[in-house]
């Protein structure tokens, strides 16, 4: 069978494949909004001074960080059914997309925070700040700008795992083309249009992360970058006479 | 030095009130390490305290200590009325505050620190306005007022809109003591706060805290520069391994200090 221009065109502005491709969206999106709130949520259980707490998150992100999120989702769809646990396609689809995504998230949060200099937790807590004005007023909007670049890179990634989604038979772009596929068996025209698709998307989220990424540097003025005391620092010296 | 301070010592001696900070029988370790041992010291209102020592003295970890940015091990800290980070509980125990009591205890104690510490994703007036409008809720139009005030008062009053990164270490530092005496503290720590500067920045900042000193404001600080001390202190305190081995007024600690150590210290600062 000779590559079919003709049929390339036909499969990319199929309306079953414009289908596929909304519900990769959809399910990227959702996915992330509850796999990143999980990840907050696990990132201040790691850095809790309850032991218990911290041993749960670490727990959970060795466990959902150690096993394949293509066996994850399988368990979760065939395997729970055993146990009397009914979970519909999407309802499984977006829980394991989120529970994965939450382990990750979770290491990149406590990364952000932990990468704020010390010095701004004594100077928030010297001025009289709780721990909650402290998070809120100074860290968090400090942690936010080394967040959001691993923050793109993991919807980037999101976006094309969910094709994942296609075994358990979620409608998704990828389980579309497949589909497609089996009918006239046009199979490198039609999967090709689907990768067409992926690119297309993480290339337009490319976009709209480098437009995040510098929206969340501006509270930092002119200079762009925070003031680094070290840039400062020299040796302590033992007090001249001379004052 | 490109310059000489323009410092005179004060004719007259100031006149001190009643006791602020009064630190009893204060233990502290780090991993079994005992920085601080049985260190007691009280400071009246008004007082200048200059705590020296070389480092590993425990110096730092005092201040940071009455500001509850350490835990104590050992003995009690009392300021501004308050006992510091603890209750008394049943048979005399302490309990130790709730994150909201400690940080309410705090608003009375200024901090300065040796980094600066100032906000970098904040303009220098928000730096100074987020303490009296986030923590006590002072409205904006006040807070902004008294930023002004205190801006002129630390010789930055351009500089409102202008952010941390854009300034010299000595500017900072500046803004840092307006951040500090924007929640109108009753006493000033001061960690170090010129050691982390260029020589020909220390004396903006020296010049500073002597008009706070002559203000009347309640101030503990750890420096290394005698020349402040001789200038501003009422007392100069020396710690040597976790303990105070010398305290005396300016004038006995520079001319006939009782402590091997301060003499052995003097002797290491004054020979340059």
């Amino acid at each position: 069978m000779q590559w079919s221009w003709e049929y390339f065109f036909q499969y990319l502005f199929s309306g079953y494949m414009v289908a596929g491709v909304w519900t990769t969206v959809w399910l990227a999106v959702v996915s992330m909004i509850i796999g990143v709130t999980l990840g907050v949520v696990l990132a201040f259980m790691k850095m809790s001074k309850q032991r218990p707490v911290r041993v749960f998150a670490n727990t959970y992100i060795w466990l959902w960080r150690g096993t394949p999120l293509l066996v994850q989702m399988v368990i979760i769809y065939t395997g729970l059914p055993q146990l009397g646990i009914r979970l519909g396609v999407i309802e499984s689809a977006i829980l394991a997309l989120s529970l994965h995504e939450g382990a990750y998230f979770a290491e990149i949060v406590r990364s952000g925070i932990s990468s704020v200099h010390k010095g701004q937790e004594d100077a928030s807590s010297a001025l009289g700040m709780t721990w909650a004005q402290r998070m809120r007023i100074v860290i968090v909007p400090q942690a936010i700008r080394v967040i959001i670049p691993p923050l793109g890179n993991q919807f980037n990634l999101m976006l094309k795992t969910t094709s994942l989604a296609s075994v358990i038979s979620m409608e998704e772009l990828l389980r579309h083309a497949q589909q497609l596929a089996q009918i006239e068996f046009r199979v490198l025209e039609v999967y090709l249009v689907a990768a067409c698709w992926y690119i297309l998307l993480t290339t337009i989220w490319g976009q709209i992360q480098i437009r995040l990424e510098n929206h969340y540097d501006k509270p930092f003025g002119p200079a762009g970058k925070p003031a680094d005391p070290k840039d400062n620092v020299v040796v302590s010296v033992a007090a001249p006479v001379t004052y | 030095m490109t310059e000489m301070p323009r410092i005179i010592p004060s004719a007259e001696p100031r006149q001190l009130g009643e006791p602020i900070v009064e630190i009893k029988n204060l233990a502290k370790a780090f991993h079994g390490v005992e920085v601080l041992k049985d260190i007691s010291m009280t400071v009246r209102q008004g007082e200048v305290i200059v705590i020296a020592g070389r480092s590993g003295s425990g110096k730092s970890t005092l201040l940071r200590c009455i500001d509850h940015l350490e835990t104590i091990d050992k003995g009690s800290i009392t300021a501004c009325g308050h006992l510091i980070g603890y209750r008394k509980g049943a048979d005399s125990k302490l309990v130790p505050l709730t994150d909201k009591q400690i940080a309410i205890q705090r608003r009375d104690l200024g901090m300065v620190f040796q980094s600066f510490n100032l906000f970098p994703h904040l303009s220098v007036q928000d730096n100074i306005t987020v303490g009296p409008i986030r923590i006590m809720g002072i409205d904006r139009v006040t807070a902004v007022r008294d930023a002004q005030e205190l801006l002129a008062r630390v010789g930055l009053p351009e500089k409102g809109n202008a952010y941390p990164s854009q300034l010299s270490g000595g500017q900072q530092q500046r803004v840092a003591i307006a951040r500090a005496l924007a929640m109108k503290p009753k006493v000033m720590l001061f960690d170090e706060p010129t050691s982390a500067l260029d020589p020909e920045m220390i004396s903006e900042v020296l010049d500073v805290m002597v008009d706070l000193s002559r203000q009347g404001m309640t101030m503990i600080v750890v420096t290394h520069e005698m020349g402040f001390a001789r200038a501003a202190a009422d007392r100069v305190v020396l710690m040597h391994a976790g303990k105070i081995v010398e305290d005396a007024d300016p004038e006995t600690f520079f001319n006939s200090p009782k402590s091997e150590h301060t003499q052995l210290f003097l002797s290491k600062i004054l020979q340059h």
